[in-house]
């Protein structure tokens, strides 16, 4: 419009960008100490342990001290055994997430933005989730054998589930009013699913993307105990068979510390995507 | 010219929302659709804005039938609709889609310039107060330049203060391109404040009872002996829609209405 009306607006807009930018950056980047708290209960519970063991209170044979659940680790890590195992693990959950989660989001924006698909495809993809994913193992085994391909697919079915139901669900639940805003501006079904639907139904993809990779975790142990030579699950079943438990102890920490990292790595990409979101507070 | 012609509409479920409305507004003209609740005043304007399709009867803007969304009509809804992961500017340009970036830049900042967000510009819209929520959505609307701006209550959920300051921003905007104007409200002030000409509206099923011009010149004075009897008319208006026995036909009542305030 007028031309004169811009250069005014123009200078006034740079002057609260300069005003309005610091205190949100601010409060990001003040270190809150309240999140020590949480490590209170699990570091107070080792030390109680260690010092029971070192005292000889117990014996630490069945359930290990902390120290030598480290040294166990660190040995692990030493000789290269640990990063072969976390490796091969990670591996497996990276390619069943990745084919899970790709199956998972087109049958579910399919089947959320067509009335017609979903009634063809939902109700078959109801009853197939109804069985525990674990059933389908010996078939898996019979049908791509006892090596990697038959790992992936249990890992792939398993991140599925959550992937396919939660992107649809999302699509189904988009706020009808804002679609309208869509429609009032004439957009075609594809600008109105880049411009309203894909942006609206991200911050619960996210959240899809999160559970299916948390069972991804779940399903690459179940994986791995059906006959494995190397990955994590495997230093599990070794673990158990040799009755050593301090390196099943490792492992399981290694467990935590992956499916933690894996995660936070899925919110920190992500978190652009969703910085509107009007939350109480960012969910863990 | 944005003419209505007997237009009906029952929804699926049997109700007469709208039953022989035929209405026509100026161009550049500021009408106020008033009536109880459930007359079928949101009805009309989604007809008009195409959201939903007619049942009989037909719009036409300037001769030519309408059908469906349009890009000369704008609406703003009670609720400012903003989108959340668009920033107050990015809301503003949404249906700029088609203007190369530099020119939807200046007639964003020029918009926001004419509603006091320009400081706001960068922010989502959750950090926005419910006014200036509302008046992203009227710049947003008026940015396109629709020939007619269709506004459903749009400052219902306001304070008095916020709303006369609302006003003045609608009244600013709508100065430099002079749209037709079809405002919807339940506030009698605030029809006689903006509109040209207040249509009173009766439910089951909706039809128009009435039409009052107002003459009042621009900028109205509040505060007036004028104003005030404009609004003591269309009150009256309002009151005899509500009492009127529904099944006197409609041109019948029309002349009693005239009659009685004349
Ligand atoms: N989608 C719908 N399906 C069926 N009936 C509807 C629908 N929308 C509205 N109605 C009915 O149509 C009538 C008119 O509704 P409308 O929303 O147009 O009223 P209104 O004049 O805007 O009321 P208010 O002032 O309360 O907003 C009402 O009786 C309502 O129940
Ligand atoms: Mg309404």
């Amino acid at each position: 419009m007028s031309g004169q009306a811009t250069s005014h607006a123009w200078s006034s807009q740079q002057g609260a960008a300069a005003l309005a930018a610091p205190s949100p950056a601010e409060k990001r980047r003040a270190f809150d100490w309240r999140i020590l708290l949480g490590f209170l209960l699990p570091v107070a519970v080792a030390l109680l342990w260690e010092a029971a063991v070192r005292f000889g209170l117990a014996q630490g044979r069945l359930v290990p001290p902390p120290s030598r659940i480290a040294a166990t680790l660190w040995a692990l890590a030493e000789t290269g055994e640990l990063w072969t195992h976390v490796g091969v693990t990670l591996w497996r959950i990276a390619s069943g997430f990745v084919l899970g989660a790709a199956a998972g989001i087109v049958l579910g924006a399919l089947s959320g933005a067509s009335s017609t698909v979903r009634r063809l495809l939902d109700p078959t993809l109801q009853a197939l989730r109804a069985i525990p994913s674990i059933a389908w193992v010996p078939l898996f085994i019979l049908w791509l054998g006892i090596f990697e391909a038959s790992k992936v697919a249990l890992i792939a079915v398993g991140v599925f589930f959550p992937v396919y139901l939660g992107i649809a669900g999302a699509i189904l639940s988009v706020d009808r009013k804002l679609v309208e805003v869509g429609h009032v501006f004439r957009l075609s079904r594809i600008q109105l699913a880049r411009r309203i639907l894909l942006p609206a139904v991200l911050p619960e993809a996210v959240i899809a993307l999160r559970s299916g990779l948390g069972l991804g975790f779940m399903f690459v142990v179940a994986a791995e105990f059906m006959g494995a030579s190397e990955g994590l699950g495997y230093l599990l079943v070794d673990g158990q068979q040799m009755g050593k438990p301090d390196q099943i102890l490792a492992a399981i920490i290694a467990f935590a510390l992956l499916g933690k990292i894996a995660d936070s790595l899925l919110v920190g990409l992500t978190k652009p995507l969703v910085r509107w979101q009007d939350t109480v507070r960012e969910r863990l | 010219m944005l003419q209505l012609e007997h237009l009906s509409k029952t929804y699926a479920d049997g109700t007469r929302a709208l039953s022989d409305i035929n209405l026509s507004v100026r161009e550049g003209e500021i009408v106020s659709l008033i009536g109880g609740s459930g007359c079928g005043k949101t009805t009309l304007l989604r007809l008009v804005a195409g959201l939903d399709q007619t049942s009989a009867g037909a719009i036409r803007l300037d001769g030519e039938a309408l059908s469906g969304p349009h890009p000369s009509v704008g609406i703003v809804f009670q609720e400012p609709r903003l989108l959340p992961w668009l920033t107050v500017s990015q809301n503003i340009a949404f249906g700029l889609a088609h203007l190369s970036p530099a020119g939807r830049k200046s007639r964003v900042r020029h918009a926001l310039e004419k509603i006091g967000l320009s400081e706001h510009a960068e922010r989502w819209p959750r950090d926005l107060s419910g006014g200036q929520q509302q008046r992203v959505a009227i710049a947003r609307a008026f940015v396109t330049n629709p020939k007619v701006l269709l506004l459903d209550e749009p400052f219902s959920a306001l304070d008095a203060f916020t709303r006369a300051s609302l006003h003045e921003h609608l009244l600013g905007l709508w100065e430099e391109t002079r749209p037709t104007v079809v405002l919807v409200t339940h506030d009698v002030q605030e029809a006689v404040t903006l509109a040209d000409r207040a249509v009173v509206m009766q439910p089951k099923p909706g039809r128009i009872f009435d039409e009052l011009p107002l003459t009042l010149a621009r900028p109205r004075d509040k505060t007036g002996l004028a104003f005030e009897s404009s609004v003591r008319r269309v009150l009256t208006a309002l009151d005899h829609s509500l009492n009127t026995p529904q099944q006197q036909p409609q041109r019948e009542r029309d002349r009693q209405a005239a009659a009685l305030w004349w």
